[in-house]
């Protein structure tokens, strides 16, 4: 595939140019021409005015996609304990089978050693079917031992999805058994369709694409693979149209778990495997649970950032005290650092460090410019102020004004019953809508 | 005879300097400098650690992409590294993980014997972290990725894999693939001898046909994976504003908002 520049349609207008991620269009003469750093994103086709530039497809039967059915789960577990991540694919993979067919399953591939307590807990999330891999030499994870088996069983069964979770092991595993089997792989993926129907509905609620073109190929079930991609400012959806099976690795609190029924039941596979111990090259001396060691303000997945509304340099004690409740990280607006309540280390925004955790916590910062551009495009803001006008509010994802000394000390106590409190606000929902 | 490092690298748009214009909701990218790879200057470091402990060690830097690339590999020799290749060719353009490491994996045979590559855990634009176990695969040598500390015996290795909950302790031989994190070292500066010394240096450019790679495992056409769609994210409006009555409730009104959006 590639993308072309219609000569007879393009006035030189370079819109295309300022708008490609990768400056690989160049203005030569006249037109618009596109250079050696294309990526095929497809960005200008969408942006081109005059309808311009096309990608030029090319197909190939030369693999039998035909033959691979079902959804397979890699089901992660360390130590005998299934990771949760893996419970959340087994859910997503159940939304993708149905959307498939009715004859599509979706299928944990439990890798391990003596796993027989987890296979229950595995139908009552949803599987179909359960693949069981086990061995002693399985026990703890190593790259050649479950690349090895994954890709005999993957070959044997021929699953038309693979899916894993975007772990540290996953990210280790899925390279390998893709690159063993040829064929493609998407990582990190923070959403999945295989209907075109929903993947437009997604992009129209979510982007300001176009999706006319996509339309007219509503028959399309490739998988299509949405992901991030540099550093998290545009997003990408990638697909594997001529090799099978399409593999992702999805990141890990993205998707949802199916409600939990121990009186559902599955089939088990047990599979036969071949590994030897000479397969296996490298040695786990140990294995060391740690607790996470304070991360840095760019790495923090979590930010509790104090401001002016602190009143004083002990405000940040609290701060502290939040953050460490949460597993987060002591942020501060430029005025607290100003005041000398707190070290420059800490400043968030245009001259302190620009951040974008999954939640960023402004307490008592009103949301000067400076500090939104250094923390604007994190995940999700919450921002605590006594005034209900200040800048902050515009762009928090939510809000609530009030006096941060008697809000935060709440958040902390209630921190852990969240899930509690989820669920029950969503029982009380289904019963007001069936009252 | 000393050992033979190769360290893959890879040139990149520093991406924590890419903006959105708000009102087109584009990416600005003027003004958007091209660095060396984060993690691969991490990768880069352990070799020129080993070098410092061992003088007889040659390190080469391997890189694949346009011929401004160049200048990355510049600032490697600058650091320390012996040697610099660059894959570039108008027929490797497009190539996606899989194709990228068929193509790398193709340089390093190219070269002949090693002892360990070390490669960067991800490059900051595609965040895969896929080529590194790719071009291992590739070569049917073993891997250790997420690399944290790293200590030599002989021709073992023994390193700390980082884990989310912990770490593992790995032991195994060479010749193997590391893949670096930053909590590995802290990279140094090129010096002003270094940049002398490297400005002199050629560096090789190698084509698709010299690497003597299978053109159809290599770019655009071959690679498994296209992109379908990309598209910046819609500006999100205004937020909700929490309601509640007294501190307690508005406290749980957010956690169960929080809880909904799957990021608690």
């Amino acid at each position: 595939m590639a993308i072309k520049v219609l000569e007879e349609k393009c006035t030189g207008c370079g819109v295309c140019i300022d708008d490609c991620p990768f400056e690989a269009i160049d203005m030569v003469g006249d037109f618009a021409v596109i250079n050696d750093k294309c990526t095929v994103c497809s960005q200008c086709i969408e942006t081109c005015p005059f309808d311009a530039i096309i990608r030029t497809d090319e197909e190939d039967d030369e693999h039998d996609i035909s033959k691979y059915k079902d959804v397979w789960v890699y089901i992660e577990q360390r130590d005998g304990k299934i990771m949760n991540v893996a419970l959340e694919l087994l859910g997503e993979g159940r939304r993708l089978s149905r959307e498939i067919g009715e004859d599509c399953n979706v299928c944990g591939l439990l890798i391990g050693y003596e796993t027989d307590h987890l296979i229950d807990e595995l139908y009552a999330f949803g599987a179909d079917k359960v693949y069981q891999i086990d061995d002693p030499l399985l026990k703890n994870y190593t790259t050649d031992g479950y690349t090895k088996v994954m890709t005999d069983a993957i070959r044997e069964y021929k699953p038309e999805i693979v899916l894993f979770g975007a772990t540290h092991i996953g990210r280790d595993l899925a390279p390998r058994v893709a690159a063993r089997l040829d064929t493609g792989l998407t990582a990190d993926c923070t959403r999945l369709d295989v209907k075109t129907d929903t993947y437009i509905e997604y992009l129209e609620k979510n982007t300001t694409l176009d999706t006319s073109k996509i339309r007219e190929k509503t028959d399309d079930v490739n998988l299509k693979q949405t992901r991030p991609a540099f550093g998290g400012n545009i997003m990408a959806t990638i697909i594997c149209p001529k090799r099978r099976p399409q593999m992702a690795t999805v990141r890990p609190g993205v998707m949802q778990k199916a409600e939990r029924d121990d009186s559902r039941k599955g089939e088990l596979i047990k599979v036969n495997h071949k590994l030897s111990k000479s397969d296996i090259r490298t040695e786990v001396l140990e294995v060391v649970k740690a607790a996470k060691e304070r991360v840095s303000l760019t790495d923090a997945e979590i930010i509790c950032s104090g401001g002016r509304g602190l009143g004083d340099a002990s405000g940040f004690e609290l701060i502290k005290k939040f953050a460490d409740k949460v597993g987060g990280v002591v942020g501060s607006s430029r005025a607290a650092v100003d005041a000398g309540w707190i070290d420059h280390s800490h400043q968030v925004g245009q001259t302190g460090t620009t951040v974008k955790p999954k939640i960023y916590f402004a307490c008592g910062i009103s949301g000067a410019i400076q500090h939104l551009a250094g923390m604007q495009t994190s995940d999700i803001i919450v921002a605590i102020n006594k005034d209900p006008e200040a800048p902050i509010f515009e762009v928090a994802d939510f809000g609530i004004v009030g006096d941060l000394y008697k809000i935060i000390p709440q958040i902390i106590e209630e921190w852990d019953n969240a899930e509690a409190l989820y669920d029950e606000s969503t029982k009380t929902k289904s019963q007001t809508k069936s009252a | 005879m000393g050992l033979k490092i190769i360290v893959c690298a890879k040139q990149v748009p520093d991406t924590t300097e890419v903006k959105i214009d708000p009102v087109k909701n584009t990416l600005i990218r003027e003004g958007v400098p091209s660095i060396l790879n984060n993690d691969d200057a991490n990768a880069l470091e352990e070799a020129l650690r080993i070098k410092d402990k061992y003088p007889d060690t040659h390190i080469t830097v391997i890189s694949m992409g346009p011929l401004q690339a160049k200048d990355m590999l510049i600032e490697c020799l600058a650091m320390g590294a012996d040697e610099a290749i660059l894959a570039s060719d108008r027929k490797l353009g497009g190539s996606d993980t899989w194709a990228t490491s068929n193509a790398l994996a193709a340089v390093i045979r190219k070269l002949g014997h090693f002892d360990i590559i070390f490669a960067g855990r991800q490059a900051i634009d595609g965040d895969t972290a896929q080529v590194g176990p790719q071009i291992a695969e590739k070569l049917g040598i073993p891997q250790v990725t997420y690399v944290s500390e790293f200590e030599m015996d002989g021709d073992t290795i023994i390193v700390k894999r980082a884990l989310e909950d912990g770490y593992e302790r790995i032991r195994l031989k060479m010749p193997c693939m590391l893949t670096a994190i930053k909590e590995l070292n802290k990279p140094r500066y090129m010096t002003i001898g270094g940049i002398y010394e490297a400005t002199k240096k050629e560096i090789p450019v190698w084509t698709a046909e010299d690497i003597g790679v299978d053109l159809n495992t290599v770019g655009l056409e071959a690679s498994p994976t296209n992109v379908f769609r990309s598209f910046t994210p819609a500006p999100k409006g205004k937020g909700i504003m929490i309601e509640g009555d007294g501190e307690k409730e508005l406290a749980r009104n957010l956690l169960i908002n929080l809880k909904a959006k799957h990021v608690i």
